[in-house]
């Protein structure tokens, strides 16, 4: 214990009195670098790291919990609260879940749009890893003009729903609208920009940057054995070498009629991650680029088909009988999925995210669990950071680009 | 005569049930004679009570107190090598049981496995954290949220909750606005228990709205008729009262028609 008088004050994070000699701190849980509220329990013997205790919960809000309360579309809006980066891929995550449980298939303009929303979502995610991640190892004029062009994205996302944050632009069965007029000749720009800037921008002011190369390279090593051993999926996977990629292996979405490559690194650090998520912001915009003229070719339905589960269009409510019937029911009741249970895998800009859903044919969920890539890895966290400095713990937290909406749900 | 709600689940219910619904079932399919499924089955032998495939993943019941010794088999025998997701189901009212699943990819083959064991209420399950280092946390949470223990876990402690909390919140016995425990833990952890009478419990009611909340504005003179006494038997309060008044427009007279109570 310590025992505070006027010359050694009380120290709220540190603890020195140890029969081992080592300091016992408390990293977070507000701390800038901790992106969001990771509280990180480190063991240090001089400026090594012994031991490592992330603690984590201090963003629980019973997401799970909320939707055994919740019939299933009223739960989609809550989705946007857990990646809050990238929140169209969690609604698509969990409609895609219900679409698969109830059987139904999203008409081909709607998977258009879902597509190219996915992969913009993917591209603001990514931005964002690289503006804090560079901000956090201490280069700060990346960090300004990546969430420049984050705005331009983001100003995309408004242009088609409104929000900016949490979008909810995707509904079971579909989209709610069509993309206004312009759009597309919008993201065309926008890609070209993102295109120019990861290369002449954050490509040429960090690639080769020898301050970020010391800070990244051979810093947070896993190997290929250990990332499938925790859970980790995405650019932590592909990082350590491993070619997996839920949109490529198995395919959902138009993913399986885009040409895209899924960049994978043998570094197994932390720069080998950087340049995955780099040379996926350019797969992102190649992809935005194809699926641009198939917009053109689709017809205008945006909503599948399925009166049972799905309510008709607006202007059929408004004008047949059946179909207010229909609507009022699903909305007053909600749908009622078949019995069963369903595990639906999507990339997200961070990992693996999937929804395992648990039916009895009632309208509220019986058990809905969201599995986060996050979570599994700030799981990582607890072995990566042992062995290593105080001053890599930074550059650690942040190349696993954890978002606590996820992790804590 | 109040109404009936069953204490063994007070989740969420839809206020009408038909009473002739049978719902369906998403369709279940045998595992196929040949291909990596029917490997995979023909590895683990008797260790599989029940195999079938459903929306294209195979599951596979088993005994609980084996649910080690399949891991084992899947990963070092079937190239199971991630454990993608681990979690519990409650079924105490119905069965009195809990329902775990563990959820495996095979990377090589991009197949997904889905491992089912059904535990008693207050039996422990065994860790597959030397298997699968994932279920560190996991498995921490299963025990947070359901109180399932785990046994030869590392570090068995809660997770996303407090330590020192009360309950488990998955269960199908909590509410979701929380229990007592919950609406004291707040003024009990930051005033002490003997605040409990000045500050009175949490109102964790999400629907509750405030008479003299002036942020938000539900009752600021609408839904009552003008001129009436909104207190409600209500005594005034420090807490300043919204300050909006109603003027009548239509006749161009400028008269304020509400007197503030």
């Amino acid at each position: 214990m310590q025992q505070p008088n006027k010359l050694t004050p009380f120290f709220e994070n540190l603890n020195f009195e140890r029969d081992d000699n080592t300091m016992v701190i408390n990293f977070g849980p507000q701390h800038p670098s901790a992106h969001g509220q990771l509280r990180l329990v480190l063991e240090l013997d001089g400026e090594q790291v012994v031991k490592a205790y992330p603690d984590i919960g201090y963003l629980h809000r019973g997401i799970e919990k909320m939707a055994e309360n919740m019939t299933y579309n009223e739960f989609l809006p809550t989705t946007d609260r857990l990646d809050y980066i990238a929140s169209t891929s969690n609604n698509y995550a969990y409609a895609l879940a219900v679409e698969k449980l109830i059987g139904i298939e999203a008409p081909r303009r709607a998977q258009v749009i879902r597509t190219m929303l996915l992969e913009l979502n993917r591209i603001i995610s990514h931005l964002f890893f690289v503006a804090t991640h560079a901000l956090d190892v201490g280069a700060m004029s990346v960090f300004l003009y990546a969430f420049r062009e984050r705005e331009f994205a983001m100003d995309l996302m408004e242009d088609y729903c409104g929000a900016r944050l949490t979008h909810s632009a995707v509904r079971i069965g579909g989209v709610p609208l069509d993309l206004p007029t312009g759009w597309l000749e919008a993201a065309a720009t926008f890609c070209n920009k993102i295109d120019h800037e990861v290369v002449h921008t954050y490509g040429a002011l960090l690639n080769e940057n020898r301050i970020w190369k010391m800070r990244l390279e051979d810093v947070g090593v896993i190997s290929a054995e250990d990332a499938l051993s925790w859970g980790c999926t995405g650019p932590m996977l592909r990082g350590s070498g491993v070619n997996w990629d839920i949109r490529k292996e198995e395919p959902y979405e138009l993913y399986p009629e885009l040409d895209f490559d899924i960049p994978t690194s043998d570094r197994c650090d932390s720069y080998g991650r950087f340049m995955i998520y780099m040379e996926e912001m350019k797969q992102s915009t190649r992809i935005i680029r194809q699926l641009i003229p198939m917009y053109k070719k689709t017809e205008p339905q945006l909503m599948a088909h399925a009166p049972q589960y799905i309510s008709a269009p607006k202007e059929e409510i408004m004008t047949q009988n059946y179909a207010l019937m229909q609507h009022f029911v699903l909305v007053t009741q909600g749908m009622r999925p078949p019995k069963g249970e369903v595990y639906v895998p999507t990339e997200s800009p961070k990992g693996e995210l999937g929804f395992y859903i648990k039916s009895e044919g009632e309208p509220y969920a019986y058990r809905l669990k969201c599995r986060a890539p996050s979570f599994f890895h700030t799981g990582l966290l607890q072995e990566l950071l042992v062995g290593t400095y105080i001053a890599d713990v930074v550059t650690i937290i942040g190349t696993t680009n954890i978002v606590f909406g996820e992790v804590d749900r | 005569m109040r109404k009936y709600v069953p204490k063994d689940n007070v989740q969420g219910k839809s206020y009408y049930t038909d009473r002739f619904w049978v719902a369906p079932r998403v369709p279940r399919t045998e595992v196929e004679a040949e291909g990596h499924f029917a490997q995979v089955l023909t590895t683990l032998a008797k260790l599989a009570k029940e195999a079938y495939v459903e929306l294209g993943q195979m599951v596979i019941h088993i005994d609980a107190s084996q649910n080690f010794e399949v891991m084992k088999t899947l990963k070092e025998a079937c190239g199971y090598t991630q454990c993608s997701e681990q979690s519990a189901v409650d079924y105490l009212a119905k069965d009195g049981e809990f329902e775990l699943f563990y959820q495996l990819l095979n990377i090589t083959e991009a197949k997904r496995v889905r491992v089912i064991c059904r535990i008693k209420q207050n039996e422990a399950i065994e860790s597959i954290e030397p298997l699968y280092k994932s279920a560190n946390f996991a498995e921490r949470e299963i025990f947070d949220m359901f109180g399932i223990k785990v046994n030869n876990h590392p570090f068995l402690k809660r997770i996303l909750m407090p330590d020192d909390w009360e309950g488990h919140p998955l269960l199908k016995t909590y509410p979701m606005i929380g229990d007592e425990f919950a609406s004291w833990y707040e003024v009990d952890k930051i005033f002490g228990k003997e605040y409990r009478d000045v500050i009175g419990p949490e109102n964790r009611d999400q629907a509750r709205i405030e008479r003299y909340d002036t942020k938000r504005f539900s009752r600021v003179g609408y839904e009552v008729p003008f001129d009436a006494d909104i207190s409600a038997g209500e005594t005034k309060t420090d807490i300043e009262y919204s300050e909006t008044v109603l003027v009548d427009y239509t006749k161009n007279s400028g008269k304020q028609l509400d007197e503030r109570r």
